[in-house]
C-alpha cells in the first residue's frame, strides 16, 4: 500500500511477513488480525499507546508468544506452525534487546554477551574473547567485561543486552522501548547505537516504541497499532502528512476524552471498531 | 452438587500440578542423563555453586538444630525408658529414630527454608525483568540452564546433608548419654552402631533423595508460574515452602508405608 523512499530493495522477499495475524491470551484477543511486511534492512518502528497490543506484537514476533491464527513468516518458516526445534534454530538469526535490558544478575557483562557463543557455537574460548571485545566495543562498554549488572547503569545496561543481542550476528534485530527510563542523552546515544548498527550490518531491525522523537529518527517506516489493529503504516514522512484522526491523535499528543461512565467506554468502542472497518 | 463440582475441581487442579511437577523432574532428568550425549552439555560449574549453597553453606544451621533434635529425642526417650529401668536403650532409640526419619526429615525441612525459597524466589525474579523470555529468544532452554544444575545440586547434596544430620543428632544423644544415662562416649557410639542396621541408613537415604527431587521441582515449578510484578515473587517464594513441606510430608508418608510392607516390619 506504500512505496517507501528509502533504498530498501523491494526486490527482495520481505524479512518478515505477517497475515491476518492474532493473538489471544485466554479468552482476550490481544491483536485482531495484524497483516504487514517488514523488508529486509529496515527499521521498522512499530508505534502505539500503552495496552495497544505492540509488546505483545513483538514478543509473538520473537516466538514469545504463539498465534491464535494468521501466519509470519521469517526465512521462509511460518511461526505460527514452526516447530521447538526449527523456533530454536530461527532464534539464532534473531537477537532481541529487553526492555530493562534482561541481563543475567549473577554472571558479568562478558559472560553475558558471550553466553549465546558458548551455548551455540563450537568456538575456543580464545576466539570467543576476541568475539566478545568486538560486540562489547560496538556498543562502547569496551573494558566492561568483569562488571556485574548491577555495576552498570540504566543506559549501559541496555548496551550491554545490545551486544549480548549482537553476539550471534543476528540478521534481524529487536528491541523492546529502547530508551524507556533514560534519561534524553543516554537515549539519544541509544538511537545513535541503533542507527550506527543499521549502516555498519544492513541488519533488519525492529523497534517497539512510543518515544516520537526517536522514533522519526531512526525508522525508515513505521506501524501504529491501537487496540490490536494495524492504524497505519507507511514512511515516516507519510506518517507525518497523514490525516487519519488515530495517527494526527497519537503524533500531535492529544488525550483521549475522559472516559466517565462504562457505557460511554464500550459506545467509544465499538464506534471505533465501525471507524476502522470503514 | 456445587460441593461436588468445587472438589472435583481442586483434584484436578492438584492432579495437574504433580503432573507439571513430574513433568519438570523427568526433563531435568533428561537433561542431566541423556542431554550431554546429544551436544547439550550440562553446567556442571553451576551445580557445584549451587551444591555449596544448598549443602556447605547449610552445615551450620542443620548441625546446631540437628544436634538439639538428637538430645530431644534422647531426653523424650529416657523418660519413658526409665520407668522400664532400660535407659541404656537410648543410643538405639536415637539412632533409629535420626536415621528412619528424621534425619531426613528436619534435612528436608532447613533445606526447603534456605534452597526451596531461593530457587523459588531467584527463577521469580528472572522472569519478573524477563530474563526467563531473554534465555529463550537466545533458544537455550531455561529448564536446562537453570533447573538442571539445581536438581544435580539437591539430589547429591541433600543425602550428604542427611548422613551429617544423623551424625549429628547421635551427638546430640551421646550428650545426654554420658552425662545422664551412664554411657561413656565410645560405648554410647558403639551402642549405637549395634542398633543400627544398614537399611535404617539406606531407607532414611533413599527418602532424602526423594526429598530432593520434591523440594527442586517446587521451588522451581513455584518460580517458573510467577506472574508480573514484585509481589509476585513474594507470593511464589511463600508458596513453594508451605507447598514443598506438605509434599515432603506427603513422600515421607509413603516412603515410610512401603518400606514398612515390601520390608515386611
Amino acid at each position: 500500500m506504500n512505496t517507501p523512499l528509502n533504498p530498501i530493495n523491494e526486490n527482495q522477499p520481505p524479512a518478515i511477513s505477517l497475515r491476518d495475524l492474532r493473538v489471544s491470551y485466554g479468552e482476550r484477543e490481544i491483536l485482531h488480525g495484524v497483516t504487514f511486511d517488514v523488508q529486509q534492512g529496515e527499521t521498522l518502528v512499530i508505534l502505539g499507546g500503552s495496552g495497544s497490543g505492540k509488546s505483545t506484537l513483538l514478543r509473538t514476533l520473537v516466538g514469545l508468544e504463539r498465534p491464535t491464527s494468521g501466519e509470519i513468516w521469517i526465512k521462509g518458516k511460518n511461526l505460527a506452525t514452526i516447530s521447538d526445534e526449527e523456533l530454536d534454530h530461527l532464534r539464532r538469526h534473531m537477537g532481541m534487546s529487553f526492555q530493562g535490558g534482561a541481563l543475567f544478575g549473577s554472571m558479568t557483562v562478558g559472560e553475558n554477551v558471550a553466553l549465546p557463543l558458548k551455548e551455540h557455537t563450537k568456538l575456543e574460548d580464545p576466539t570467543i574473547e576476541i568475539m566478545l571485545r568486538i560486540k562489547l566495543d560496538q556498543v562502547g562498554l569496551s573494558g566492561y567485561e568483569d562488571y556485574y549488572p548491577s555495576q552498570l547503569s540504566g543506559g549501559m545496561k541496555k548496551r550491554a543486552a545490545v551486544a549480548r543481542a549482537l553476539a550471534m550476528d543476528p540478521e534481524i534485530l529487536f528491541f523492546d522501548e529502547p530508551s524507556a527510563g533514560l534519561d534524553p542523552i543516554i537515549a539519544a546515544g541509544i538511537d545513535e547505537l541503533i542507527l550506527e548498527l543499521k549502516k555498519a550490518f544492513h541488519m533488519t531491525i525492529i523497534v517497539v516504541t512510543h518515544e516520537l522523537a526517536s522514533a522519526f529518527l531512526i525508522a525508515d517506516r513505521m506501524v501504529l497499532i491501537n487496540r490490536g489493529e494495524v492504524v497505519a503504516f507507511g514512511t515516516t514522512e507519510e506518517m507525518r502528512t497523514s490525516t487519519h484522526p488515530k495517527v494526527r491523535q497519537f503524533l500531535d499528543r492529544i488525550a483521549e476524552p475522559a472516559v466517565s461512565q462504562e457505557l460511554d467506554y464500550l459506545q467509544m468502542l465499538t464506534e471505533d471498531r465501525h471507524g476502522s472497518r470503514r | 452438587m456445587e460441593l461436588a463440582v468445587q472438589i472435583g475441581q481442586s483434584v484436578l487442579n492438584a492432579l495437574a500440578y504433580l503432573g507439571s511437577l513430574a513433568t519438570l523432574s523427568a526433563r531435568a532428568a533428561y537433561y542431566t542423563l541423556v542431554g550431554p550425549f546429544q551436544g547439550k552439555p550440562v553446567r556442571f560449574q553451576r551445580a557445584i555453586t549451587q551444591a555449596m549453597q544448598v549443602g556447605v553453606r547449610a552445615l551450620p544451621i542443620l548441625s546446631l538444630i540437628t544436634f538439639f533434635i538428637g538430645l530431644i529425642l534422647a531426653l523424650q526417650a529416657a523418660y519413658e525408658l526409665k520407668k522400664f529401668g532400660a535407659i541404656n536403650f537410648v543410643a538405639s532409640a536415637v539412632a533409629i529414630s535420626m536415621s528412619r526419619e528424621l534425619g531426613p526429615l528436619i534435612t528436608a525441612i532447613v533445606v526447603i527454608g534456605r534452597s526451596g525459597s531461593a530457587f523459588a524466589a531467584e527463577i521469580g525474579t528472572m522472569k519478573v525483568t524477563e530474563e526467563l523470555d531473554a534465555l529463550e529468544t537466545m533458544a537455550i532452554n531455561p529448564t536446562r540452564f537453570l533447573v538442571t544444575p539445581k536438581f544435580i545440586a539437591m539430589v547429591i547434596m541433600l543425602p550428604c546433608l542427611t548422613i551429617w544430620a544423623n551424625a549429628m543428632g547421635v551427638l546430640g544423644g551421646a550428650l545426654f548419654g554420658v552425662t545422664k544415662a551412664g554411657f561413656t562416649f565410645l560405648s554410647y557410639i558403639n551402642a549405637t552402631v549395634d542398633a543400627l542396621f544398614l537399611r535404617d541408613i539406606v531407607s532414611g537415604l533413599i527418602k532424602s533423595f526423594m526429598f530432593g527431587v520434591t523440594i527442586t521441582a517446587v521451588g522451581c515449578q513455584e518460580g517458573l508460574a510467577t506472574g508480573a510484578g514484585a509481589e509476585q515473587v513474594g507470593r511464589s517464594t511463600t508458596s513453594a515452602v508451605v507447598i514443598s513441606i506438605f509434599l515432603v510430608i506427603a513422600v515421607d508418608l509413603i516412603f515410610t508405608a512401603l518400606f514398612f510392607f515390601l520390608g515386611g516390619q
